[in-house]
C-alpha cells in the first residue's frame, strides 16, 4: 500500500534523532480521598452548574416517574435490559427496537441508567451498559433522564477513565455527558440547548 | 469589510493586518470575546490543585507518542481493524481528498453531515466534496455560520468569534430564510437546531475529524459541545473520519489527563457537555462502516524538525490564541491559515514547508510568551517562533535586512567599530533631529516606527563617555 | 556577599538612554557596591538571535561570556537583555557559558532577590503606574520584586495599571516589522496608562518605554516615562 508504507517511512526518517522512550511524569491527582458522601455531594454541585436538574433519592423509579411527569413526557425510550426495579408506572415505555432516528425524534424522551459517574466534573458516562442502550436512545429525544446509583460516582476523571478500560478494550462506544448540550459560539456568550438532548435530569441513587 | 472568502489569496501578515485592523466592530468583538474567555479559563485551571502536573503529563504524553509515531499509528490501525473499521493512509491533502470524495461518492449520497475539523479546513475537502456534486453541511454552529457567510473560520475553536450576535442574526435571517428572527442568542440557536436537525435525521453519510485516537484499544475521540459530534458519529450508516497523525496517544488512561487538559484550556469548562469515543464499528449502535483517514501533509516534516516537532503536541484547545496580544488585535483572517494565532504561527509555516504567506507568520509575534505560560502541552512556542524565524532567514538569504544585521553584528563585534560607530550616528542624526528628538524620519524602519511613535535623538554623551569623564580625576 | 558587581549597562541603553545606566550607577553605589563597568562590552545579541540570525547572536554570547567571566555578579538594567543571557546563553553557547548566566542579574532581581532589600532611600513625589514588561514577568519571573521596591519609595504613590500583563507592543524588530499591529497594542497600552491618571509610567526595560515613550509624546501626552532605576536612585 504505497500511502501507508510512504508514511511510515517518513515518519521512522523523520525520527531518526529521536530521543529514547519516555518517561511519563505520573504525579497528577490520580485517585481521589473524598468519603462517598461528599463525592456525591460534589457530583450533585458540579451537575447544577451546567444547569442538569438533579434529584437525589432512595426512590429511583419514583423520582424518574416524577420528573418525567413534570417534563410532560408520555412516551419515553428504554434499552430492553433496563431492570423492572428502576421502570416506573404512569409513564408509557417504549423498549428500543432498533428503530430509525426519526421515531426516535417522536418520542419525549429517553430514561438510562449509566456506567460510571464523575464528581469533579459532574460527568456521566454511557457505554450501552444494562439499562443504557444503544447510543441513539438517549441522544435524539430531547429529554435524557439518567438514573446514577451513588456507589458509580468517583472522584476524578482519571478514575472515570479507568473505569470505562474495560468498556473500551471490548470495543463498546462510550459517550461522556456533561450536562445539556451548549454553545458559545454566539459572541461566546454560552447558549443551552443545541442538539444534543436539551434537557438533562439526574437522578442520584442512594 | 469583508472577511477573506473561500479562494482568496493568501498575503504575508504585515499586508492582511492593517485591514483586519481598521475593522472596529471587530475589534470590538475580540476584544470582548477574548476577555471573556480568558477569565473563564483562568477560572477554570486555578481550581485544579494539580494542574502543573498535568501539563508536565500532558507534554509527556504527546511526546511519547509522537517519538515513537510510527509504531503508535501501526498499532491505532491494528485496534480499529480489528473492531471492523478500514484505515486509510494519506501522503497529502490530494490523496485525502481522493479517498474520501471516492468512499461518499461509492455510498452514492448528494450531501454529507460534517462536524467541526481542522484537518477537513486544512485540505479543504470541503471544496472537493463540492467538485463531485456532494454538498457538505458543517453542523457546528460556528461553522455553519462561517458556511452560510461564504467565508473562512477565523479561530480555531470559536470559528464564528468575529461575527456578534447582530451579524449573526442578519445572516440567519437571509440565508435562513427566517425575516422576522432577533438577535437574541438562545433563538439564533434554536433556528440553527432547526435548520440541522433535519439533517441529522436524513443523513446517511457523516464525516469527522478526531481529537485524539488511542492506539493501545484503537478509539477514536471526539470532544465537542453542541451534540452535533454524537449526531454525526451515532446516526449515519458510514462515518469517515480524517485525523491528524500527531493526534494518537499511546494508551487509555492517558485520557484521563488529557480530557481534563483540554476542556479547561479551551472554553473554561469542567468538561465540555458531549465526549464521544468509538473503536471500529458496533453491530446494532452506530454507523455499520467506519473508515479512518490518516493524514500526513506536511506533519512528517515538522517531525523531522527537532525543535520544531514540539509543535506537533497541540491539541487544539486554542488557549494560545485566546491570551495573544497580536490575535486580539487582528483576529484569525489576517493569519490566512486554518490555524491562526501563536499556534498557527509555528504549525502552519511548518505544515506547508514554510513557502508564500506563511512565511511571514514567525515574525507576527511580539514574543511576550504568554502563550507559552498558558500551553497545556507546554509548547515552548517562542523558542520555536524564534527557530522558525532563523529558518525563514536562511531560506530566504534576506537580502537588505541581513546585509544591515551582520554589518551590526561586525560593529558590536569590536569596542573601536561600536564607540565609532555611536559617534557617527550622532553626527549623521543632525539634520533630522531638533530639540533632542527625530523630526523626520528617513524611509525604512525608522519611518515605519515614525507612524505611530516619536524617536528620541541619540544624546550628546553616551553612558560610556559619561563613565570615562567620571574617572579622570 | 556581594561588594562588587560588574555593570551591563546595554547597548540602548548606553547609547539612547545614558540616565538610565546613571541612575543604575547611583543605585549600587547607594547600597555601598563597587561598580565596575568594562568598557570592551557593546550588546548581548538579542536582536539577532530573535530576528534569526543565531551565529552572529552566537559571536557576540561568546563575547559577553568573555568580558564579563571576571564577576562575581553581573548587574543590568534591561529585563529583555538579562533574559536572553540567563535562558539563551546556555544553549547558545552549548554550556561554554563560563557560569555567567547564573551570574547575571536584571537590577530590581538583584536587589530584592539576591541582596534582599526593597528599600534603597529614595524619594520620588508623584503617582508612577508601573508596566510589567513581557521580558521581567514571563521570562525572568521577577514577579513583584521592582513593586516592592517602588512601594519602598518615600513619597511616591503607586497607581494600579489595568491589564497590566498584557504586552505593550514593542517585541523588538517586531515594532518595524509589524508596525500597524504593534501600534494597535500601543494604543490599548496607552490608553490604559492614561487611565490612571498617573504622572509616570516606569518599566524594567528601556526599550518598551523608548515604544511607550514615543507613542505618549505623539499623544502630546505629559506622562513621563521613567525607568525603574531612575525612580530609584532619586
Amino acid at each position: 500500500m504505497p500511502g501507508r508504507d510512504a508514511v511510515l517511512a517518513r515518519v521512522h526518517a523523520a525520527l531518526a534523532d529521536a530521543p529514547g522512550p519516555v518517561d511519563v511524569p505520573r504525579g497528577y491527582r490520580s485517585r481521589g480521598e473524598a468519603g462517598a458522601d461528599e463525592t456525591a455531594a460534589r457530583f450533585v454541585e458540579c451537575l447544577r452548574d451546567y444547569g442538569a436538574r438533579v434529584v437525589v433519592t432512595a426512590d429511583p423509579s419514583g423520582a424518574a416517574e416524577e420528573a418525567l411527569r413534570a417534563e410532560g413526557a408520555v412516551r419515553v425510550v428504554v434499552a430492553s435490559d433496563l431492570p423492572s426495579a428502576l421502570r416506573p408506572f404512569g409513564v408509557e415505555l417504549v423498549e428500543d427496537d432498533g428503530r430509525g432516528a426519526a421515531e426516535l425524534d417522536a418520542l419525549d424522551g429517553a430514561l438510562t441508567t449509566c456506567a460510571v459517574a464523575c464528581a469533579d466534573t459532574g460527568t456521566i458516562a454511557l457505554d450501552g451498559g444494562p439499562g443504557q442502550g444503544r447510543r441513539a436512545i438517549s441522544l435524539v429525544p430531547d429529554l435524557h433522564v439518567c438514573i446514577v446509583r451513588g456507589d458509580q460516582v468517583v472522584e476524578t476523571v482519571p478514575e472515570l477513565v479507568a473505569g470505562l478500560e474495560p468498556s473500551a478494550r471490548e470495543g463498546r462506544p462510550i459517550v461522556l455527558v456533561s450536562g445539556p448540550s451548549a454553545t458559545s459560539d454566539i459572541g461566546l456568550e454560552r447558549v443551552e440547548g443545541v442538539h444534543g438532548p436539551r434537557r438533562l435530569v439526574v437522578i442520584v441513587a442512594t | 469589510m469583508s472577511s477573506p472568502a473561500r479562494g482568496a489569496r493568501a498575503e504575508s501578515f504585515p499586508h492582511a493586518a492593517p485591514a483586519a485592523l481598521a475593522n472596529g466592530r471587530l475589534r470590538t468583538n475580540l476584544r470582548a470575546a477574548t476577555t471573556s474567555i480568558r477569565a473563564r479559563r483562568t477560572g477554570a485551571v486555578a481550581e485544579v490543585g494539580d494542574w502543573e502536573q498535568l501539563r508536565e503529563a500532558g507534554a509527556a504524553i504527546k511526546d511519547s507518542a509522537l517519538w515513537r509515531l510510527d509504531e503508535a499509528l501501526v498499532e491505532l490501525e491494528q485496534g480499529v481493524v480489528r473492531a471492523g473499521g478500514v484505515v486509510h493512509w494519506a501522503r497529502d491533502a490530494a490523496e485525502a481528498n481522493e479517498v474520501v470524495t471516492a468512499l461518499v461518492v461509492r455510498e452514492g449520497v448528494d450531501e454529507v453531515v460534517k462536524v467541526k475539523s481542522l484537518a477537513t479546513d486544512e485540505i479543504r475537502l470541503n471544496e472537493a466534496l463540492e467538485t463531485v456534486g456532494v454538498t457538505p453541511i458543517e453542523t457546528d454552529l460556528a461553522e455553519l455560520i462561517v458556511q452560510l457567510a461564504g467565508e473562512r473560520p477565523s479561530h480555531l475553536l470559536v470559528p464564528a468569534l468575529h461575527k456578534n450576535r447582530t451579524e449573526i442574526r442578519d445572516l440567519f435571517r437571509e440565508r435562513l430564510d427566517l425575516p422576522g428572527l432577533t438577535d437574541d442568542p438562545a433563538e439564533l440557536a434554536e433556528a440553527a437546531r432547526l435548520h440541522l436537525r433535519a439533517a441529522f435525521l436524513r443523513a446517511r453519510v457523516a464525516i469527522s475529524g478526531a481529537n485524539f485516537a488511542v492506539a493501545e484499544t484503537g478509539t477514536v475521540c471526539v470532544v465537542e459541545s453542541e451534540g452535533n459530534g454524537r449526531m454525526c458519529t451515532t446516526l449515519p450508516e458510514v462515518l469517515i473520519t480524517v485525523m491528524g497523525i500527531e493526534k494518537v496517544i499511546p494508551e487509555w488512561r492517558d485520557l484521563g489527563v488529557l480530557l481534563q487538559l483540554l476542556p479547561r484550556s479551551s472554553t473554561g469548562e469542567r468538561m465540555n457537555p458531549y465526549t464521544s469515543l468509538w473503536t471500529g464499528v458496533r453491530d446494532g449502535d452506530g454507523p455499520r462502516a467506519f473508515h479512518l483517514v490518516l493524514l500526513d501533509a506536511g506533519r512528517t516534516r515538522v517531525l523531522a524538525d527537532r525543535v520544531g516537532r514540539d509543535a506537533l503536541r497541540c491539541i487544539r484547545c486554542s488557549a494560545c490564541v485566546n491570551v495573544c496580544p497580536v490575535y486580539r488585535q487582528t483576529g484569525g483572517h489576517a493569519y490566512h491559515t486554518p490555524y491562526a494565532g501563536p499556534i498557527g504561527a509555528i504549525l502552519a509555516p511548518q505544515l506547508e514547508g514554510e513557502r508564500g504567506a506563511v512565511g511571514s507568520l514567525p515574525f507576527a509575534s511580539s514574543l511576550c510568551g504568554a502563550c507559552f505560560d498558558v500551553c497545556p502541552v507546554k509548547i515552548d512556542i517562542p523558542s520555536i517562533l524564534i527557530h522558525e524565524r532563523a529558518k525563514a532567514v536562511r531560506r530566504e538569504r534576506a537580502g537588505m535586512e541581513g546585509l544591515s544585521l551582520r554589518r551590526l553584528a561586525r560593529v558590536f563585534s569590536s569596542r573601536a567599530r561600536y564607540e565609532r560607530a555611536q559617534r557617527l550616528v550622532r553626527r549623521l542624526q543632525r539634520p533630522v533631529v531638533r530639540d533632542g528628538w527625530v523630526r523626520r524620519f528617513p524611509p525604512g524602519p525608522l519611518a515605519a516606527w515614525g507612524r505611530s511613535r516619536d524617536l528620541p535623538a541619540v544624546p550628546d554623551e553616551t553612558f560610556r563617555e559619561w563613565w570615562e569623564r567620571r574617572a579622570r580625576p | 556577599m556581594i561588594d562588587r558587581v560588574g555593570l551591563f549597562v546595554t547597548c540602548l541603553a548606553d547609547t539612547l538612554f545614558p540616565e538610565v545606566g546613571k541612575a543604575t550607577v547611583t543605585v549600587l553605589e547607594r547600597l555601598g557596591l563597587e561598580v565596575v563597568f568594562p568598557a570592551e562590552q557593546t550588546c548581548c545579541g538579542q536582536m539577532h538571535l530573535n530576528s534569526g540570525y543565531p551565529d552572529e547572536a552566537r559571536a557576540l554570547a561568546r563575547r559577553f561570556v568573555e568580558i564579563f567571566e571576571p564577576f562575581d555578579a553581573v548587574v543590568s538594567p534591561s529585563a529583555s537583555c538579562v533574559a536572553l543571557v540567563r535562558e539563551h546563553y546556555p544553549r547558545l553557547l552549548a554550556g561554554d557559558d563560563r557560569g555567567v548566566p547564573s551570574r547575571t542579574w536584571e537590577l530590581s532581581q538583584l536587589l530584592v532577590e539576591r541582596l534582599g532589600v526593597a528599600d534603597v532611600g529614595s524619594g520620588f513625589e508623584g503617582t508612577v503606574t508601573y508596566h510589567p514588561t513581557c521580558h521581567s514577568l514571563r521570562h525572568l519571573r521577577v514577579g513583584d520584586a521592582p513593586l516592592q521596591l517602588l512601594r519602598g519609595v518615600s513619597g511616591l504613590e503607586l497607581v494600579e495599571l489595568p491589564e497590566a500583563e498584557e504586552c505593550c507592543g514593542f517585541g523588538g524588530t517586531f515594532a518595524v516589522k509589524n508596525a500597524d499591529v504593534s501600534a494597535a497594542m500601543l494604543d490599548e497600552k496607552l490608553g490604559n496608562v492614561l487611565a490612571t491618571g498617573a504622572d509616570s509610567v516606569c518599566a524594567c526595560d528601556a526599550s518598551c518605554l523608548m515604544h511607550m515613550g514615543g507613542g505618549l509624546r505623539r499623544r502630546g501626552a505629559a506622562v513621563r516615562p521613567l525607568h525603574l532605576a531612575e525612580i530609584l536612585a532619586s
